[in-house]
């Protein structure tokens, strides 16, 4: 089993849920974060004054898969929340242990 | 007895004559005393509507400051207004009024009204053009004395700790504000002179406070702003506002309550009155533009808070002029106000003093271009008691540019008074009880710091109660 963990724009979370749903995923997690990559954050007006922001609002998205399910998930992750502009963010695999659905108490794949 | 002979007497008598005499006394023949003041109920309904209409500027005040800071500071900002409401009330009545209103002297009144004593007298200044009762004269200038101290909790937001605050309005109150109204609201203050001049010439005009409240609380917002130093983290890190719906609710609150600042100032319910109506809506909405436009020009978007902004410090400018210049006079007024005091609020940021919620750039600024713009706009066609300012053909010893020198005399000599009075009041309440909220208390925020209550209470993780609350110590078994 795998993590994908992807850090997008928040107005990209519908086009990404979107996609994910067409490839059959059952659940995910979404949580709003900020941070900055490359960027550096960016310079904002308040009150007559500038100021640096420098953490960035974006989503993060939790998807727990199959080993052979992953490649093409974040395919199509990437493809759903791109602009080609800078700050779209990022998505990242990482291998999973164990799982088990809580209700259940089923394991491994057959909690996904 | 005695007594009533007395007063038998009194009455039966010609007129007293002296400084003090009662409102509304009539000699044997039932004419009225000359300097008595007869009652005029009208005039008596609309100051006392003014007043409740002022009180309300306060707790307005309250929230567009309390709407500009951030959400874990909110509590202590709207308890400092309130708080101001409760001491100004009781000083004011005790000490101020007579300070600022009974006698005859240039800078400072006698002790007649003190305890609000011999209160059926008249007031001096106002002699026999007082068409209410005294009372009601204390009602209407307790409402400015209060929102004056009020104001200045705008520059000194989130760092002053609440008992020095305290101990601030309660003397700055009585020795900063009390003198400030005698020199410019009474008739015989050396700022007015009125009463003095031959011919009853103003020397400098302030309808309804620019100089006594406006500028007055700016200097003072300057002086504790550098006293108390910046905010931690100011300006590196931005501090917006936490609910500018809130700023917006306290501006057309504040719109709201000013009519009876700048229309009620007339103490009477006449011409003059409307047309200080008319001007302080004028005025107040074309500020409002003018700030939009600053910002549109500048950044590329106007903002909602530059909106709120804008009306209040064409409020502020307004305020002198009110009862002294024309509608069309005001449009102007009130726009170059806007749009100033919209690049204004910049200044802070290049001098780097921490004026948190821009009381110097809005009030202070305001307050200067309302003063000054009495000398361009005044006219006797709406008042027949004030100057021709520049604009309308003022000249000679008292019009045009010799008001406008007058105007900028008393503004300078307000500034001055008020901030360096200021500096020695806050210097000295330092050396018994520190004003500077320690620096964890700043992190933490003040509502749950320094009063032990938050002003948005979510409730904790998992719905369990909130964080908020007056700790009273450790728990039993823990160690503190």
């Amino acid at each position: 089993m795998k993590q994908i963990t992807a850090i997008v724009k928040p107005f990209k979370l519908d086009d990404v849920k979107a996609a994910l749903e067409v490839l059959g995923v059952q659940g995910l997690t979404v949580g709003e974060v900020q941070g900055f990559g490359r960027q550096k954050g960016h310079t904002e007006v308040y009150r007559g004054a500038e100021y640096t922001v420098d953490f960035v609002p974006k989503v993060r998205i939790d998807v727990v898969v199959n080993d052979g399910d992953a490649d093409k998930i974040v395919g199509a992750i990437v493809e759903a929340a791109r602009t080609g502009k800078i700050g779209d963010g990022k998505v990242w695999v990482t291998p999973v242990e164990s799982l088990v659905r809580v209700r259940t108490g089923e394991r491994d794949a057959d909690a996904i | 007895m005695s007594h009533l002979l007395a007063v038998h007497q009194l009455l039966a008598d010609a007129c007293p004559t002296g400084k003090y005499i009662p409102v509304g006394l009539t000699d044997s023949k039932g004419a009225a005393c000359a300097g008595s003041g007869q009652v005029d109920s009208g005039a008596t309904a609309w100051v006392l509507a003014s007043s409740a209409l002022v009180l309300l500027m306060t707790p307005a005040l309250a929230f567009f400051y309390g709407g500009m800071v951030r959400a874990k500071h909110a509590l202590t900002m709207l308890l400092q207004n309130f708080a101001t409401i409760g001491i100004v009330s009781v000083t004011w009545i005790t000490l101020g009024f007579t300070w600022a209103f009974s006698g005859t002297g240039k800078y400072l009144g006698d002790n007649h009204f003190i305890f609000l004593r011999h209160i059926n007298d008249t007031v001096p200044a106002l002699g026999s053009f007082q068409l209410i009762p005294t009372m009601c004269f204390v009602a209407f200038q307790l409402t400015f004395a209060i929102i004056t101290p009020a104001l200045i909790t705008g520059s000194t937001a989130d760092r002053w700790r609440f008992g020095p605050f305290v101990a601030f309005v309660t003397i700055w109150s009585v020795v900063i504000y009390a003198p400030v109204a005698h020199w410019v609201f009474d008739g015989y203050g050396w700022l007015n002179r009125s009463l003095i001049e031959p011919g009853g010439h103003f020397f400098a005009q302030d309808f309804a406070g620019g100089t006594v409240v406006h500028i007055n609380a700016g200097a003072a917002g300057l002086a504790m702003a550098i006293l108390l130093g910046k905010r931690k983290g100011w300006p590196k890190e931005q501090m917006r506002g936490h609910n500018i719906p809130f700023v917006l609710l306290g501006a057309g609150l504040l719109w709201f309550g000013w009519f009876g600042f700048n229309a009620g100032s007339e103490l009477g319910a006449d011409g003059v009155a409307s047309a200080a109506w008319v001007n302080t809506n004028t005025a107040t909405a074309t500020a409002l533009l003018g700030w939009l436009v600053a910002e549109k020009l500048r950044y590329g978007k106007s903002t909602a808070l530059g909106a709120a902004s804008g009306a209040v410090a064409g409020l502020v400018a307004i305020t002198p002029c009110a009862g002294w210049v024309s509608p069309m006079g005001s449009i102007f007024i009130g726009f170059i106000a806007g749009f100033a005091c919209a690049f204004a609020i910049s200044i802070k940021n290049k001098l780097g003093y921490d004026d948190s919620l821009d009381v110097v750039g809005v009030h202070f600024i305001g307050g200067w271009i309302g003063t000054l713009s009495v000398g361009f706009f005044s006219t006797k066609g709406t008042n027949s008691l004030g100057n021709d300012g520049i604009l309308y053909g003022g000249k000679g010893h008292f019009g045009g540019w010799n008001l406008l020198l007058h105007q900028f005399l008393a503004a300078g000599a307000v500034t001055l008074y008020s901030f360096f009075g200021t500096l020695i009041i806050g210097f000295v309440i330092n050396l018994v009880y520190k004003h500077r909220v320690p620096e964890d208390w700043e992190a933490e925020g003040l509502d749950t710091a320094m009063h032990g209550e938050s002003a948005y209470d979510w409730g904790g993780v998992g719905n369990t109660s909130g964080h908020s609350g007056i700790s009273i110590g450790a728990k039993e078994g823990v160690p503190a």
